[in-house]
Parts: C-alpha cells; sequence; structure tokens
C-alpha cells in the first residue's frame, strides 16, 4: 500500500480510488444526485404552478383526517406520524449499517427487519390517505347547485368557502339524493340513508342550513396532479426501497455477506433509505407546511 | 491519509476493496451518542416545524397579514434545510467522506439555487400578466378576503353587512 503513494502513482488510471470509496458506493451517490433532480423538477414545477394562481388550497383543510377519528378536525396530526415513522426507520437503517461495520450479523438482521417495518407502516399510512382523499364525500358548489364529490385527477373540491347567504340558494337547487347524501355523511339525522331519500326535501334542507356543513367551491385542478404524481412517486421508491431491504435481509441470513467478507451493500441501501427520507422532509414542506 | 493505514486494524471495506485505504470507523460509544444526538435534533426540528404549521392554520382563521405568513413559511424552509443538513452529513456519513468527493456532491447541487429563483419567479410574473390582461381569470380565482379554515366561516353570515 505504502509505495504505492510515490509521484509516479497514476492516480486516476486504476488501483486506487481517487475518492477512498467504493466504486459502487460513488454511483449510488451520483444515482441519488440524479434523482435528487427528478425530486426537485417535480416540486420546482409544483412551485411554479402556485405562484402562477391566485388560490390553491391551504394543505391543514386538505389533510385534517386521522384513522379511525371520524370527521374530527385533526389538521397535519397524521403528516405527523408519517414523518415520525419514516425519521425513526431512517435511526434504525443507521444502525444496521453500523452493525454491518461490526459484522455483526444479529445486527444486521434485527435492524434491516426494524426498517421494512418501518417502510411497510409508511406505505400503508400513504395508502390510507390515498384511499380517504379519492373517496371522501366533500360538498361542493357546482354551478348553481351542490354536489358530492372526491378529490380526483382534474377536480379539486378544496377551492375557496362559499358564505353561508350563497349556500341556502344552492340547496334548493340541490338534487334530493345529494341532500340525502349530505345528510348522511354530516350525522344530522339517525335515518338510514335509505329512509332519508323517502324524507321530503324540505326537511333536508332545514338540517342542512342549520348545520355548520362548510360548502367549497372547485379549487385548482392541478393540486391533484401533483400531490399524486410527486407522492406516488416517492411512495414508489418507498417500494424498491422495502423491497430491496428484504432481499438484503435474505441475504444477510443466508450468511452472503459473512462470505463476501464485507457488508458494503448493506451501506449502498443505507444510502437510498436515507435518501428516501431526505426526499420526505422536502415533499413534507411543499404539500403539507408551506 | 494512507501513510496511517495499518492493514491488520482494518475492518471489512478495504480487505475487499483494495483500492479504498480510507475508513472512517468510530468506536461504538462515540457513535451511539451521535446517532442519539442527530435523531434528537431531526425530532425538534421537526416539532418546530409543526408547530409553525399549526401557527399558520391558526392565523387562517383571522385575517392574516401577507408578511407575516411569508416569514413563518420563510422560518420553516430554513428549518427543513437544516433536517436536510443533518440527514445528509451525519446519517448518509457525507460528512465524513474526503472534501473533493463532498464538492463533486455539492457542487452540481448548487443549481438548484437557480433553479429555484427562476421557476418561481417565472409563475409570479405569469400571474401577474393574466391578473393584468385576463380580467375574468382574476375576479373568478382571487380569494375573497374572508378566511380559508372552516371553524369561523358560520359567522361570517351576521357580519355581512360589514364585509361587503
Amino acid at each position: 500500500m505504502e509505495q504505492t503513494v510515490t509521484h509516479n502513482t497514476k492516480w486516476w488510471s486504476g488501483g486506487k480510488s481517487p475518492f477512498n470509496i467504493e466504486y459502487g458506493k460513488i454511483m449510488m451517490w451520483y444515482f441519488l444526485l440524479s434523482d435528487s433532480f427528478t425530486f426537485g423538477a417535480f416540486l420546482i414545477s409544483l412551485g411554479t404552478v402556485r405562484f402562477g394562481l391566485n388560490y390553491w388550497p391551504e394543505p391543514s383543510i386538505v389533510f385534517n383526517t386521522f384513522p379511525f377519528a371520524g370527521h374530527a378536525n385533526l389538521p397535519l396530526a397524521f403528516v405527523s406520524v408519517m414523518t415520525f415513522v419514516l425519521i425513526i426507520s431512517s435511526v434504525t437503517m443507521v444502525l444496521a449499517v453500523h452493525a454491518g461495520h461490526n459484522r455483526d450479523r444479529k445486527g444486521v438482521e434485527k435492524y434491516l427487519l426494524l426498517t421494512i417495518i418501518g417502510g411497510l407502516i409508511f406505505l400503508s399510512c400513504q395508502a390510507w390517505e390515498w384511499t380517504h382523499l379519492l373517496t371522501a364525500k366533500n360538498p361542493v358548489l357546482v354551478g348553481d347547485h351542490i354536489e358530492v364529490m372526491a378529490q380526483r385527477n382534474g377536480f379539486n373540491p378544496w377551492g375557496e368557502i362559499v358564505l353561508p347567504q350563497d349556500v341556502a340558494p344552492a340547496l334548493a337547487k340541490t338534487s334530493p339524493e345529494t341532500l340525502a347524501t349530505l345528510v348522511h355523511e354530516q350525522h344530522l339525522s339517525h335515518a338510514s340513508h335509505a329512509e332519508l331519500l323517502q324524507t321530503p326535501k324540505d326537511q333536508l334542507i332545514q338540517l342542512l342550513s342549520n348545520s355548520e356543513m362548510v360548502v367549497r367551491k372547485p379549487g385548482p385542478a392541478a393540486f391533484g396532479g401533483f400531490f399524486y404524481g410527486i407522492t406516488g412517486f416517492h411512495g414508489f421508491h418507498v417500494s424498491v426501497g422495502v423491497i430491496l431491504l428484504i432481499i438484503m435481509l435474505i441475504q444477510t441470513k443466508m450468511g452472503v455477506y459473512d462470505r463476501r467478507g464485507h457488508y458494503l451493500m448493506i451501506e449502498k441501501i443505507g444510502l437510498y433509505w436515507h435518501f428516501v427520507d431526505l426526499v420526505w422532509v422536502f415533499v413534507f414542506l411543499c404539500f403539507y407546511l408551506v | 491519509m494512507s501513510q496511517h493505514y495499518d492493514p491488520t486494524k482494518d475492518i471489512s471495506p478495504s480487505a475487499a476493496y483494495p483500492e479504498v485505504s480510507f475508513a472512517h470507523h468510530t468506536d461504538d460509544a462515540t457513535f451511539k451518542h451521535r446517532v442519539k444526538k442527530t435523531t434528537l435534533i431531526l425530532t425538534i426540528l421537526t416539532i418546530a416545524e409543526l408547530a409553525l404549521g399549526f401557527t399558520i392554520y391558526a392565523l387562517h382563521k383571522g385575517e392574516p397579514s401577507h408578511t407575516a405568513l411569508l416569514l413563518i413559511k420563510g422560518v420553516v424552509c430554513i428549518l427543513t434545510l437544516a433536517k436536510a443538513y443533518y440527514i445528509v452529513s451525519v446519517f448518509m456519513h457525507l460528512g465524513d467522506e474526503i472534501r473533493n468527493f463532498i464538492m463533486t456532491i455539492v457542487v452540481p447541487l448548487l443549481l438548484f439555487i437557480w433553479f429555484i429563483i427562476a421557476f418561481l419567479a417565472d409563475g409570479h410574473s405569469y400571474k401577474n400578466m393574466r391578473n393584468k390582461y385576463d380580467r375574468y381569470f382574476k375576479e373568478s380565482t382571487t380569494p375573497s378576503g374572508h378566511p380559508v379554515i372552516p371553524s369561523d366561516a358560520h359567522k361570517f353570515s351576521n357580519q355581512k353587512g360589514q364585509r361587503q
């Protein structure tokens, strides 16, 4: 080793790593660098569209639900759980990499398993959130009447609030089926949805106008495309990470890395996993905080 | 670097990859302390961000000043950058690599400075031009100034006279 450090060493012609890092690790870093520009471009295009519009829905009105909490207004609560899950899984990944440095096979197995569980919890949270957003029944003022709409590509139910004096005439023009659904969704009556369909329209309107139901106008359609596009692309990265971690766990259990004499593979997947956490930090910022 | 290299004390990578002689492994106690500290910092920063997020939420129940909102959001962005720094430098160990390698990662990332400024300015100027030349766009999309958060909306029917 010592005699290679001479004046005629060809540093860049092989035989020595100029950066003192193993080749695969350098390439993982450069892949992550390019990936950061992909994510960066997505998030910046979101910024361009937001800066180009007069209205954009506040995150706290879009993301205010929590599993099993019904209609309780809990802004930011669920996404903070998701964020902490990802941070903790990043910490267990660091511990797995460290165990790999010490060639502690049991330690690597334990922390890889914890990281995989963290990733799966995160993905389940995201699946719940998507399902909720795509199936929620939001009252939206469409034209002169109210319709029950979920968020979907090309339609965003979180526009501006319709003032109560404008809600009344819209309710009068709303179809009885929609009124029955609204009364049911707002828990204004103990009657079943089928019974509500038989109730006179006046009575339903009466119930709704005395409630605190918030009706909104349609919001900017770009919201859904950006939200599902970017969180979906991030979720795809997490899924790939979980699959790779499972492969690493199996290989560790089979003793592949012990035979190889090093756990560098765990370091490389560790870099990828931290990057996924890093991207979430920015997705969290752009969609949920500002 | 390599004059301190001692193959007998080296653990894994260098043994398998002779071209890598720069092992930056810390002992267990230092490592545990460092990970604990970083986890704590990341947690505190996230809680601070959430607190500011709730402040924005509370402000939207009234009529928040544009400057105050911009200031809070700016602080949230800075906290996020601090989190990113800790994740990259400690968890990803970039801070422990040699300087030239750090530069091959950090220097290309400087493009983001131009990227962000140019594209946000572009969106902003597009909005200004549309508001100037497209009256329908301006009238149909400009918020009318009442709260964006539902909890107080029902009170506004009584204040209609003052608002209009």
